[in-house]
Parts: C-alpha cells; sequence; structure tokens
C-alpha cells in the first residue's frame, strides 16, 4: 500500500514538472512574439496589444477545451499526447514565420490589424494547445473532491511560477544566447520529448500493473 | 545644540540657494508622459531642449537657440551633415526619428526644393515638435507617425528611392531593436539611390558598438565614422554602393564647394572641421573583426548597452 501512494506521489510531482513548464513555454513564446513581429509590424504599443490579446484569448479558450477533453477518460497517455500537439503546433513559427508574415504584410496595410492577424495566424493554435494542460493535469491529479480546491490552487501556482521564470530567463539571457528560432525550436522540442516520455512511462506502469494482476491470479 | 542648529540651518539655506539657482538655469515648459516615454520641454536661457528622460546623462536631446532657430546647437546633429560631402545635393531625404524636427527644418534651409519625410513612431514627439520647435511642414516635409522599420518596408513596396537616410532613432536609454539588424539595415540600403548615403547616430560606448559596426560593416561594407571627443555620440556614414578609391572623401572636397560651405556656415557648422574627426573603417578599424554581427533572430542590443565595455 505505502509502494503504491509513493508511486501516485511521484507522478503527481511528474504532473506538477509538466505543468511548470507548460506555463514556462507559454511565456517564453510570447515574449518572443515581440520580436519575431517587429521586422514586418514594427514596436509600436499596439504590437504588444495584440499579441496579449491573442495569447489571453487563447488561454481562455484552451481552458475550456482542455477542461471539457478532461471529462472523457482522462488519462497520462492523453496528457502525453497534448504536449506532443502543442510542440509540433510551434515548429511553424520556426520554419514559416517569414512567409506567412509578409503575405500579411502585404494583405494589411495597418499595422495594428497586420499585427493580430500575424499574432492569430502563428500563436493561436499552440497557445489553446498549451492552455489545455492546466484543466487535464487538475483532472489528472484531483483523487477526491475535497481537496479539487487545494490542487487546482497548487497547480496554478507552479505553472504561474513557470510562466515567471519563462519570462525573466528569455528576456534577460536566452535572447542574449541565442537565436530566436534556436529557442522557438528548443521549446518546441522539450514539449514532444516531455510528451513522448509520458506516454512511454504510462505504457509501463500499465504493462506493470497488468504483469501483477497476472501474478495475482496466478497465485489465486 | 546652538552649533547643530546652525549647521541645520546652513545646510537648509545652502539646499534652497541651489534649487532656485537650479530652476532659474532650467524651465520645465512642457513635460508629458507619451505612450512610448516621458518627454520635457526644457529652456535654458536663450537654449531649448527636448529631453526624453531627465535622470540619465546617457539620454540625447534635440536643442535650438531661440534667438537663431535656424542655427544647429548639437554636434552630432552636424556631424550627420557629412552626408553632404558625399551627395551634395540630395534631392529626397528620409530623417527617421524626429525630435524637435529641428535636422528637418535646417535641411529644408539648406535645400528648400529638396523633399523631406520625417518618421517618427511617437505622435506626442511630433506634436511637441510643431508646438514648441517651430517644426515646419509644407508640400515637400511630410510628417509620418509610424515605426520606422514598417515605413522603410512600405516605402520599398512602393519603389520609393532616397538619396540621403537619416537614422536618428536611439535616444540612449532604450533602443528599438529591430533597428539595429542587418535584415534592416538591407531593407534601407535597398531603398537609397544609386548614390544615396546613410547616416545613423549610433553607440560608441558600450558592449554594443562591435556589434553594430560589423552588421554596418557587413551589409554596407568600410564606411565613414565620424567621431566628436567631446561627447560619446558616433556618426555612422555609408553609401549604398561602398567607397571605391575615386569616391573616397577628400580634404578638399568642400573646399571646391564654396556654396556649400558659405550655406553650412548659416545653420553654425563649420565645414572644415566636419572633415577633421572623419575616419575610413578600412584604415582605422576600431573593433573586433570577429564580432557577431545583429540580426533578427539576434539582437539583444539594449542588454548589450548595459556593460561598458
Amino acid at each position: 500500500m505505502t509502494s503504491l501512494t509513493q508511486k501516485n506521489h511521484l507522478t503527481n510531482l511528474y504532473i506538477y514538472m509538466l505543468a511548470f513548464t507548460s506555463g514556462f513555454s507559454i511565456m517564453c513564446v510570447e515574449l518572443l512574439a515581440g520580436r519575431i513581429l517587429a521586422p514586418f509590424f514594427g514596436s509600436s504599443v499596439h504590437i504588444w496589444g495584440s499579441i496579449i490579446t491573442v495569447f489571453m484569448l487563447s488561454l481562455s479558450i484552451g481552458y475550456l477545451l482542455g477542461g471539457k477533453l478532461s471529462t472523457h477518460s482522462a488519462t497520462l497517455t492523453r496528457y502525453g499526447f497534448i504536449f506532443i500537439i502543442a510542440g509540433i503546433t510551434l515548429l511553424p513559427i520556426v520554419t514559416s514565420s517569414q512567409s506567412l508574415m509578409e503575405v500579411i504584410f502585404l494583405a494589411i496595410d495597418d499595422s495594428r490589424y497586420g499585427s493580430l492577424v500575424a499574432s492569430t495566424v502563428l500563436f493561436f493554435i499552440p497557445t489553446i494547445i498549451l492552455g489545455m494542460l492546466s484543466p487535464y493535469s487538475v483532472r489528472l491529479l484531483v483523487k477526491h473532491s475535497n481537496e479539487s480546491g487545494q490542487v487546482a490552487g497548487k497547480l496554478y501556482f507552479v505553472s504561474t511560477l513557470g510562466s515567471a521564470i519563462g519570462t525573466i530567463v528569455t528576456s534577460f539571457y536566452f535572447v542574449m544566447w541565442f537565436e530566436i528560432n534556436t529557442i522557438v525550436l528548443s521549446v518546441s522540442l522539450l514539449l514532444t520529448l516531455l510528451g513522448a516520455v509520458t506516454i512511454i512511462i504510462e505504457k509501463l506502469r500499465v504493462a506493470a500493473k497488468k504483469s501483477n494482476h497476472r501474478k495475482v491470479v496466478k497465485h489465486a | 545644540m546652538p552649533n547643530y542648529s546652525i549647521k541645520l540651518m546652513a545646510t537648509i539655506t545652502s539646499l534652497l540657494l541651489v534649487i532656485t539657482i537650479q530652476s532659474a538655469m532650467a524651465k520645465v515648459v512642457h513635460s508629458e508622459r507619451s505612450l512610448y516615454r516621458n518627454i520635457i520641454v526644457e529652456d535654458k536661457g536663450d537654449l531649448r531642449c527636448l529631453k526624453f528622460n531627465v535622470k540619465t546623462t546617457k539620454t540625447r536631446q534635440s536643442c535650438l537657440q531661440k534667438s537663431q532657430p535656424q542655427q544647429l546647437v548639437f554636434n552630432y546633429t552636424k556631424q550627420l551633415l557629412t552626408a553632404l560631402l558625399v551627395n551634395p545635393n540630395p534631392k529626397r531625404v528620409l530623417i527617421i526619428g524626429l525630435g524637435g524636427g529641428t535636422m528637418s527644418n535646417a535641411l529644408h534651409q539648406l535645400y528648400p526644393q529638396s523633399n523631406i519625410d520625417n518618421v517618427e513612431i511617437d505622435q506626442s514627439v511630433i506634436k511637441v515638435a510643431r508646438q514648441y520647435f517651430g517644426f515646419l511642414e509644407n508640400s515637400r516635409i511630410a510628417t509620418y507617425s509610424q515605426d520606422g522599420r514598417v515605413f522603410v518596408k512600405r516605402a520599398l513596396l512602393k519603389k520609393q528611392t532616397y538619396d540621403w537616410i537619416i537614422l536618428d532613432a536611439f535616444n540612449g536609454d532604450y533602443i528599438p531593436e529591430h533597428l539595429m539588424t542587418a535584415e534592416f539595415l538591407q531593407e534601407v540600403k535597398s531603398l537609397l539611390s544609386s548614390q544615396g548615403v546613410l547616416t545613423a547616430n549610433t553607440f560608441s560606448s558600450s558592449k554594443l558598438y562591435a556589434y553594430e559596426s560589423a552588421t554596418y560593416k557587413k551589409v554596407f561594407g568600410d564606411f565613414y565614422q565620424v567621431t566628436n571627443p567631446e561627447n560619446n555620440n558616433r556618426i555612422i556614414l555609408a553609401k549604398k554602393n561602398g567607397f571605391t578609391a575615386t569616391s573616397l572623401i577628400k580634404a578638399d572636397a568642400l573646399l571646391n564647394n564654396p556654396l556649400l560651405s558659405k550655406q553650412l556656415a548659416d545653420i553654425g557648422v563649420n565645414s572644415s572641421q566636419l572633415f577633421r574627426n572623419m575616419k575610413y573603417t578600412k584604415d582605422h578599424q576600431d573593433w573586433d573583426n570577429a564580432s557577431m554581427i545583429l540580426t533578427d533572430q539576434f539582437s539583444p542590443a539594449n542588454l548589450l548597452n548595459m556593460d561598458s565595455n
């Protein structure tokens, strides 16, 4: 029994770590968004207006969708897949942001709406996916309804702490050490890798459970 | 005890005195907080200055003499005029970063027939330039409240060209990092006419110096630097097609052009002094060759500008 609670405890820690990473990734990318848009849309105040609007909007939608998704057989495997999808949807920022922004720049004269469309095209989907992770994490962590508030509080704490650290590390150091594409690519790889590891861990756990079960059945 | 109170009174009196003297020296005529910075218009006797920040000493300012508004007051604005040694008759001029509009006014006086486009991101700065610095606009002088990079990109699409582009968008406190990258300079280069010149007011006192220099060299090849021992401004003077042996600036360029010398003298510029502080980077490169260049992908200009060399 003790080993089971210990295992649960480890899994929970792992989920909190993942939530931290998603918070970190969101703000790391949001901070770079200003840099990514500047060559085409400048650095006027409305550029940050566009970026923050798109991130807030997509996070709100992500929370809604993540919560909804968590009601149907929530598993670590699915959770891992969300990470992989988040990682993949970040890739167009690296591969095609130049050409996408060129098209938008040509099509829209007003840099306010140009930057709004560009941030939507580049950041809307990956941020929705990253936003889905928070409510999904709560679902995986909550075992009894009376602890749900505490779990949600802890999760907000961890993921927002991740956001804070993602912001400061990116703006103080990463931009001085690496190119923007390198940073976004690393975030994308990190999320994909964590997703894959999560799925593998879950597979191993299920396999272990099955073999345990078989042992029990044999003994019987 | 009485000793203390005398000391205290003396301190207070001297403090008050200092405050009164200072306020007599500089009077704030106007101050406002715009979307981008604090804007202060200050009068010191005959001198009226536009400041973007009170605290730092690094801050650049734009000044005019109220009694002789056509005179250029600051050395760096005079240094910018070295562009005329390369292209003495610019028909179309682009100024990125308006300040008080003093450069635009001076150029209009020198070349009343030339077209001048001013680009300034901050609408409040434009308003202050009109209200307090007699910034002149007419059918040949236009002002655009826009980000410099966006303006340049749009101008390229419209296939416009300029004979002289003046880049003066750096006020010392915050650097618009997207206006310092190789990609941006390439865009500026494309916007120049075949004989076009770029003068940029840049930094010379931090780690940024080497990065910035390397970036200009990468895009424009060797260029001239105009420095002034009295301040830490450095003007970069680059040509669209680079300098060749025949197009190198000669000391007698101005002597052969008495009209220009006379016109420059009218706005307070000693033309023989202009040449004195110019150095060609091919002969006088004062940064490390291995320096990285700034790109849209890598441009931590503000972080680099924090550490002094």
